[in-house]
Order: structure tokens, then sequence, then C-alpha cells
């Protein structure tokens, strides 16, 4: 039988990567994946004839340079093209636009509000400081404050020292910014409620908080922090789906040796004398390593694929408390041309970048309330975008791809399993608010797949359908990720790492989970590190 | 000829009180400017009908800081002590609580009560021990801002490695969770996730409130207690403390602004015209109000007057007061039972309901309330044989979209009265008068800004180093002699003195290092 070095359970975009640096290490590695696929929720998936879904993530931006780079993700086809803009559209008939363009956005703004358009440009500048303040921790380990060790004291030390350097001020502003609603954190800067509503969205997607929800702002964080290009906040496409960026990750891996099985669905990471033996699958064999390492998130690594007598009785219980909460679906639809939306003046490119129908803080916030109270939000926050303007490879041609990302959706109706009429109904809410605004939308619409947290979490394997491996809360951040005590990539176990979202910092296409745990077992294992060190900020 | 004193305190709210007596208590020469003709701002007995008074305010002391008393050597009277909370249910079930005891649970919810309560009193009393002291500056390299810093760090590392991270866990999460991890019991659950929102514009649901929690629970591990008189007495005890170590209070005196001359203060000049001169003044009035109404934002930099426009502080709490010529009938309820503090909240869910409103400017059709019969204990507070009913409800915003117009009022004062009759059904026959106070009506009886009890919100973002604002935490405002003392600094309001305490020590050690 054939031994491993380390064994990577699920080839999402975190494990793989994970895998990726333990082979450059030189190390022997499997990493195995349930479905037939690769990509986890970073998916290209052919589900209707010619065209190809992004059908989970559809987006990347927070995937990390120092990682594209040390992979040379480059080399194994992954090409990110930036989109410019992105369009709130009104109730009124008006709509708002973003552009990246200073002076044309300026002049937006204007176009709603004077007093907004000055505020802008402060409201960017601080949150861009807090973005560059933020990203210097994202390619490091936590440090446990608990601890007396002198690289848990360095860290920290690392830490307070960034945040000094800041100046007194701007740490008054942080620790703010760190704790308020995106919702009160825009009212400092702006009056015009549609303005207020564009930049909201970004505090909540993902996350299971209303936007009057203290420590959202941060949320917003997670949404600005990444970059393309060397641009810090801008977003892209990932030419050919989101599927490229895993095959990619995919393709490096396997350049250094490792090796990848789908189709192989662990059973349970098998423990012996205190110290993980190796996973057994679903198909009955077992296969031996002296490190795992789960890229699932905390919940089903633990709770579904470990035997709860291997773990200690408090550990178990904080990660069965985690909170890790469906909030969101998906609505992805193959268009047979593209929708028109008379709002927006012929040729416009806000086409091009994320469009909104909500355009009211008390929408946003009263979209929230009904997730509170179990159900899909009867007047959505969707996040639509039509990646074939940028990238024809993705449909026929003439014809278009459309993800809807959409917010609020629970992960069951009250309480109870969600009915096929419900979830139907909760695509016709989806497909019914575009249409307010595109004439032609419904009658282009030749095939539309809608995912509640449900199909998410039975496909992509995400509990709840959480895209962030857990709740972004304080409670759940940096060193309280994904449980106190544990920050650190390791497990209760000997030789057990976790490596996805749930742990720092946290969900979105970033891979530096995956990367920050590699570093971490090489450190275990006396192998010379392969993961890179931040780049640090320009 | 004008007056002249080593320090004026406007406003003789009780933190306004107790910041004057310490001072006067060092030797220095204070004035106490009240517009009310009565001292003791929210901390106040009003008469609402004949015959009937209540504390129109604060109903319930258990913020008052020991130190403060201690220091000042003064003991409230009090009618009732160590309260009991009965979280109303329906059919006359309801769950009783008090210290670490709960009835009317499971074993294993007074299990995890116990447990609950344990850990809480534990932070919270971490947390009062910084409560009473002036918060550092960041960024300084002032050796007193890195003592108190280190000592904080310290505090918390002191709790050893479990409770540290649970510490840590918790400060910025919400009570909702928690809650929903422990226990089963609705009513439990809704009666403490109410302690976590009384006074703010929070929700089960939202982060931030374990603070609050906490919070409530610094001073004295959440001890409930009502005081003889009404908190009017308690206020009219400071006052008379602090004029016993000399400070001059005057009411009727409503300071119109604060006078600077040659960029630092100088003194202040009330409505009628009249100056007084010092060259310390402490605003008992919130924030807002100091900066924008007293001193002019003229005085100050842009960006302090941006962050003081910022603090929020829109209250949510309204009052009911009744004079009832009987006790109301409560199933399950002895007459003993009334010396209690009730609350209706009955679950976690339904609190969070009553907040969703709040967040649209609308009020609360299903409102949660706290409920106490003050003169039960204390019949001085009502004609012989009738009672008072004193209740904070929540929520009413202090703006409405739709206005508060009487017609409003009226509405909102059905829903309480359809909410009360649920578990008091013969209420309305006993009610002779009643009074409803709403935050609009607080500000303008107390001058507080919004109506809101913590002159600004409770919120991580708004509290230690950063309240009211960054850089102001520790009293001194940015013009030369001007101070601030009330519950809009640190660390917050309730009727505790801790704000008018550190407000004093900080000014009495900034002269001596002067």
């Amino acid at each position: 039988m054939k031994t491993y070095d380390a064994i990577v359970v699920g080839a999402g975009h975190n494990g793989l990567t994970n895998a990726a640096f333990l082979a450059k290490a030189g190390l022997n590695v499997l990493c195995v994946e349930k479905n037939d696929y690769i990509g986890g929720a970073a998916v290209s998936r052919n589900l209707y004839k010619d065209w190809i879904y992004s059908n989970c993530s559809y987006v990347c931006s927070l995937l990390r340079p120092e990682i594209f780079r040390a992979l040379e993700l480059h080399r194994h086809g992954l090409q990110v093209t930036p989109y410019g803009g992105g369009v709130t559209l009104m109730e009124n008939g008006d709509y708002f636009g973003s552009y990246w363009d200073h002076d044309v956005a300026h002049r937006e703004f204007a176009r709603h509000s004077k007093h907004d358009a000055d505020a802008y440009d402060r409201y960017s500048a601080d949150v861009m400081r807090q973005c560059r303040f933020i990203r210097d921790f994202l390619m490091r380990t936590p440090p446990d404050p608990t601890s007396f060790k002198p690289r848990d004291i360095k860290e920290l030390i690392h830490l307070g020292g960034k945040f000094m350097e800041m100046g007194e001020d701007r740490m008054y502003d942080t620790i703010r910014f760190w704790t308020m609603s995106v919702a009160e954190y825009l009212e400092e800067y702006f009056e015009t409620d549609v303005i207020k509503t564009a930049l909201s969205g970004s505090g909540i997607i993902g996350t299971a908080l209303g936007i009057h929800s203290p420590g959202t702002a941060y949320v917003l964080l997670h949404h600005y922090m990444g970059e393309v290009d060397g641009n810090v906040g801008s977003w892209g496409f990932a030419r050919g789906g989101m599927g490229s960026v895993s095959k990619a990750i995919a393709g490096a891996f396997q350049a250094y040796g490792g090796e990848l099985r789908t189709d192989a669905g662990v059973e349970q990471i098998v423990v012996k004398n205190g110290k993980v033996k190796g996973v057994a699958l679903t198909t009955g064999e077992e296969i031996d390593a002296p490190v795992v390492v789960s890229g699932m998130d905390v919940k089903r690594t633990f709770l579904k694929c470990m035997d709860k007598n291997d773990l200690p009785e408090p550990f178990w219980n904080r990660v069965n408390n985690f909170k890790i909460r469906g909030s969101s679906g998906k609505v992805n639809i193959a268009l047979d041309g593209l929708p028109t939306f008379p709002a927006l003046p012929k040729g416009s490119p806000l086409l091009d970048g994320d469009m909104h129908f909500i355009d009211s803080m008390e929408r946003m916030e009263r979209a929230y309330d009904d997730w509170k109270e179990g159900t899909w939000s009867k007047d959505p926050y969707i996040d639509m975008l039509i990646p074939t303007v940028n990238d024809p490879t993705m449909a026929p041609p003439g014809k278009h791809f459309m993800s809807c990302f959409v917010q609020y959706c629970p992960p069951k109706v009250e309480g109870r399993e969600w009915t096929n009429e419900e979830r139907d109904e909760f695509g016709q809410t989806v497909i019914n608010q575009i249409a307010d605004y595109s004439p032609d939308f419904k009658d282009l619409i030749l095939h539309a797949e809608v995912r509640t947290p449900k199909e998410i979490e039975d496909e992509a394997g995400l509990t709840e359908g959480n895209i962030f491996h857990g709740e972004l809360t304080m409670d759940q951040l940096l060193f309280n990720r994904p449980v106190p005590g544990y920050a650190q990539y390791r497990g209760p176990v000997g030789g057990l790492y976790m490596c996805g979202s749930s742990t720092h910092p946290g969900g979105g296409v970033m891979a530096a989970p995956g990367a920050n745990a590699a570093r971490e077992i090489l450190l275990d294992l006396k192998r010379h590190n392969t993961v890179p060190e931040n780049f640090g900020d320009d | 000829m004008t007056e002249r004193f080593d320090a004026i305190v406007i406003g003789a709210g009780h933190n306004g009180l107790v910041c004057a007596a310490m001072l006067a208590k060092a030797g220095r020469d204070v004035l106490v400017l009240e517009a009310r003709d009565q001292v003791g701002g929210a901390a106040a007995t009003d008469t609402f009908a004949p015959g009937f008074s209540v504390s129109s305010g604060a109903h319930l002391l258990y913020g008052l800081q020991p130190d403060v008393l201690s220091d000042l050597g003064v003991k409230p009277e009090l009618a009732s002590d160590n309260l009991r909370t009965i979280a109303l249910g329906s059919n006359g079930s309801h769950v009783r609580l008090r210290g670490n005891e709960v009835e009317g649970v499971d074993a294993a919810d007074q299990q995890q009560f116990r447990e609950f309560h344990k850990n809480m009193r534990r932070f919270a009393r971490l947390l009062n021990r910084h409560l009473n002291r002036k918060p550092p500056r960041l960024g300084t390299k002032d050796r007193g801002d890195l003592m108190s810093l280190a000592k904080l760090g310290f505090d918390v590392r002191r709790l050893g490695k479990t409770d540290m991270r649970e510490f840590l866990r918790l400060i910025g999460m919400n009570i909702y969770d928690e809650l929903e991890e422990r226990f089963a019991n609705p009513l439990l659950k809704g009666a403490l996730s109410l302690d976590a929102v009384l006074g703010t514009h929070l929700g089960p649901r939202s982060p931030n409130t374990i603070l609050t929690y906490l919070y409530r629970m610094a001073a004295n591990d959440g001890r409930l207690a009502t005081p003889v008189g009404g908190m009017g007495a308690v206020s009219e005890m400071l006052a008379n403390c602090a004029r016993d170590y000399g400070v001059n209070v005057r009411t009727g005196q409503n300071v119109k602004r604060v006078v600077v001359e040659n960029g630092r203060v100088a003194g202040v000049e009330t409505d009628g015209g009249e100056i007084y001169e010092s060259l310390t003044v402490i605003s008992n009035a919130d924030p807002k109000r100091t900066i924008m109404d007293l001193t002019g934002t003229r005085h100050v930099e842009t960006g302090f007057t941006r962050r003081v426009h910022n603090i929020r502080m829109r209250g949510n709490a309204a009052k009911l007061h009744l004079a009832l010529d009987h006790l109301p009938t409560i199933a399950g309820i002895e007459k003993k039972d009334f010396a209690a503090r009730f609350v209706i909240a009955p679950d976690v869910d339904y609190v969070e309901r009553a907040f969703n409103p709040a967040k649209y400017r609308e009020f609360s059709p299903k409102p949660v309330l706290e409920i106490t019969f003050p003169s039960f204990r204390d019949p001085g507070l009502a004609p012989s044989g009738k009672h008072v009913m004193s209740a904070i409800v929540q929520y009413a915003p202090y703006e409405l979209k739709a206005g508060w117009d009487d017609a409003a009022r009226a509405a909102f004062e059905t829903c309480i009265m359809d909410t009360l009759n649920t578990c008091m059904p013969d209420l309305a026959g006993h009610v002779e008068a009643s009074e409803l106070l709403l935050p609009a009506d607080f500000e303008k009886r107390f001058g507080m800004g919004g109506g809101h009890w913590h002159h600004g919100e409770l919120t991580l973002d708004q509290f230690m180093f950063v309240r009211p604002v960054g850089g102001a935490a520790q009293y001194a405002l940015p013009l030369d002699g001007l101070y601030l003392c009330g519950a809009g600094a640190h660390p917050g309001g309730n009727v505790s003195g801790a704000a008018g305490r550190n407000a004093a020590l900080a000014i009495l050690a900034k002269e001596k290092g002067a």
C-alpha cells in the first residue's frame, strides 16, 4: 500500500494551495476530493450546453499576489482581467454608477450630491488605510495572546507595532472601523441614500448580519483588501470562470509532483494513539499518512469526519457552536443575448461591472429581517454580473452567462428543509427583481440554476452554504478563528491541520489560509519553508 | 463685579455633583450651575400626578460605584435591595432570577445559568476596574498612559488561559448566540437579552450586546436596588454632600455659553447674562451639546468637530408612569412579589422583533418592558393605599419617520397598554393617571441630546479610548480648561458617578502635573 507524507482533504483552492506548497517543499502529497471535479467553490462548470458557469464564487480579487507568484499561476494558465465600475439601479428610474476613472466617478457622485462627491475622496483614503493595515496580517499566523512563547510575543509586538505606526488619530479610527456597523460608518461620510446603499453591500456579502449590525464595517474591508495586478481594491474575472483559479493551482501542485484524486470522499480522519493515522475513504479504502490537512470547514472536519472520542470535549463544543451560517444563495443563468437596461445610457460601460437593484438602506436592512425570520429576502440584495461581457470564452458567440449572488437566503426555511417549490419561488424572486429593470430579460433566459445554501452545501461541502466557512465576526477573527487556542492551523490531534477558510484570515478566494497552514506544517516537519512572505505594501 | 471660582461645573446631574464634590474635597472653590429648579438631572424624582411621584429617568439603582460612595463618605438609603427579577410568562408560569439563582427553569438551565453568571461576573469585575480609571491615550510615550495600557493587558492576562480566551471571544459578540448556546427556557433568554439591550440602539442579535450586558453588571454584580424617595433622593444626597464640602450649587441658572478668551476657557455666561469666571469649566452636558451649542465649533478643530458630530446618541428608551388606585392582578404573582422588577420579554426573538422597527424609525408595536412598583416598598411615593408603576419601554426611537405627533404618542401608549394587558388583565381599570416620556421629552426636560440615557450609544466604537471621541477620552477636551464629566465621557451612563469621579481625579492630576 502506498503511503504519503501528507494527505490534504478537499481540492478547493485552499486545499490545493496547501498541497502545492507542501509538494514544493519535497513532500509526497496526496490531495483527495469527493467530487469528480476539483475546485470546491472555485469552479467552472458546464451545466447547460456550451455555457460555462462560475456557479459558486464568481469574481476574483483577494487571491494573494504572493501566492500567485510563488506558484507561478500564470504558467498554469490563470489570467485575471479587471473589470470596471458597477451600478445601482433605482426605483425612480435613475441610477448610481461607479467608475474607475476618478474624475468620472466624482462627476457621478456630484450628480447625486456634491457633499458626497467630496466625502468620497476622504472615505477612499480612510478605507485604503485600513486595507493597508490588515493586508500585512493576511499572510501571517495569528499570535496566541495567552501564550508566552517567544514567537507569539514577537508576533504580538509586530501587530501592536503596526497599529502604533498609524499614529494616534488613526489608531482611534481603526478601533472604530473594526467595531462599527457599515451603515453607521457610511453615515459618517455620506448623505445620499443610494450612495450609502451602493457602498454598504460589501459589508454584508456572505454574512448573516445586516448593514446595521456592529462589526460589518470590517466585512467591507474583506471585499476591499484584494487587488488585481497591484491595484488594491479592484476586482476581476478569471478567464474561463473561477475554475481556472483552482485548475492553475492544481497545475502547480502536480508540477511539483503532487498526486490528485477526485471521486475520493473522506469518510473519516483516522486517529490512533492520539495521532492521525490517515484517512478512510467512503469506498472503505484507507490511506495512511502522518500528516492530514483538512481543507473543509471546521464543522464538517470535526463533527462529520472525525470521532468525537478522538477530540477534547471543550474543543468539540466550541466547534459545535462555531457560527457558520448560510445567508446567501446563487442564481446562475444562461442568456440568449445581452439584456438591456433602459435606465442606463446606450453603450454604458456600467454593464461591465456588478449591478444592484436595491437602492435604499431600509430595503437592505429589511432583506436581513426576512432572513432572521427564517425565510429568503422577498426584496433581496443581488450582486449581478455578466462575465461574458469581458470573457467570451464562457458562452457561445453572442450568448451570455449571468451570475446572481443573492443575499439573504437561509439554509432552512423556517427551520425545515427547502421544498422544490420554495427553491423555484426563491429563484423567481431574483428574476423578477432584475426584470423590473430589464424588460427583455425574462425572454432571454435559456436556463437557470437556482442554488440555496442547501445545494451549495451538498455540492461544495460548505456547511450551511456559508461562503466564508464561518462568520467574520470579531469572536471568530484573528486569534479567535476558528476557535480560541487553535488559530495556528494545528488541530487538537497530533499531525492534524486545518487549511480551509474557517482559519485566519477567512474566506474568499484568497488562498492565504492554505498557504499559512503549509508554513506551519513545514515548520513542524522541520522542512524548509516554501511559503512566500508578505510582499509588503508599495 | 463677576464672581470667580477655581472650577465651574455646568449641570447638577449626579456626575456633575460627584465631580464638584471631589474637587471641593481637594480644596477647590467650585460652583455648580443647574438649569432646572432641582438638582439631579435625569436622576430625579418628579411628581407626575397629584400625590404620585416617580423616578422619572433611571428607576433602579445598580451602577452606583462603591468607589464614589467611599470617596465622598455617603451612602444612599435603600427602600429595597437585591431585587428579584421576574420574567413574566403567560398563564402564571414565570422565571425568577436573583444573583446566580434562577427558578422556574429545568436543572440543565439552572446549571448553565450558574456558569454563565460566574463567567459574566468575573468579566464584569475586570471591566469595572477599568471603568473607574481614566482611559489611556493611545500612541503616546506618556508613562501614565503606557502604565495604564499595561495594566489593562495584565488584568486580561491574569484571567488565565481559558478565561482570557473566553473573554476575548465574548467581548465583541452578541448576547443572542451566547444565550442560544446555553439555555433552553425562552423566558430566561428573553429576560437576559433585555438586560443587554436596555438603553441602547441594539437588538440581541447585534454584536456588542455582551459588552452592554457586562456594563450593566459591572459596578455591583448587577445587584438591583431602589432608593427611598426615588432617584431624586440620591441626587439630593450628593448635592448635600457637595455643599458640605463647600460647593456652591445654584439651580435655575441655565448656562448659555462657555466664555472663551485667548484660545482658552475663561468662564461661563448664563441666560440672565451673568458671567462667572473660571479657568476650569467642566461640562456635565452631553459632548455634542458641550461642543456644538455651549462652546461653539469655531474654537475647536474641524476634524474634532466632525467626530463629535458623528457621536451616535439617539435614544430608544421611553418611560411610562402610571398612577394606580390598586396593584394589578398578575397570575401566579403574590402580593409580596411586587417588590420585584418585572420584565416582559417573553423570548429573545420577541426582543429582536421589538428592535426591528427602531432601525426604520418606527416604534415597536409589541414593545419590551422593565416594570417596577416603587411605591410598594416606598409608600411615600403615592397616596395611602395607592401605587405607582414605573416602566422602561423599548423601542421608541428619538425621531419617528412619521413624526411624534399626538396620534403617534397615543398609538404607542395603546401598544404598551396592550402588551401590559397580556400579563396584567385588570391594569387599565386601576389607572388614575399616566405619563409617557419619550426620548424627545427626556431631551427637553433634562437636556440630554437625543434623550439617550448614556449620552451616546454604548458600543465598542464609542467605548473606552474612543469615548466620547478619540483623543478626548481623558476628560480634557481640546480647548484649554474645558472638561467633560457626564455620561458621554468614559465610562458611560447609569447612575454610577464614575464619570464624575474620574473627571475630578483627571483634573486634579493635571493641575498637579502642570
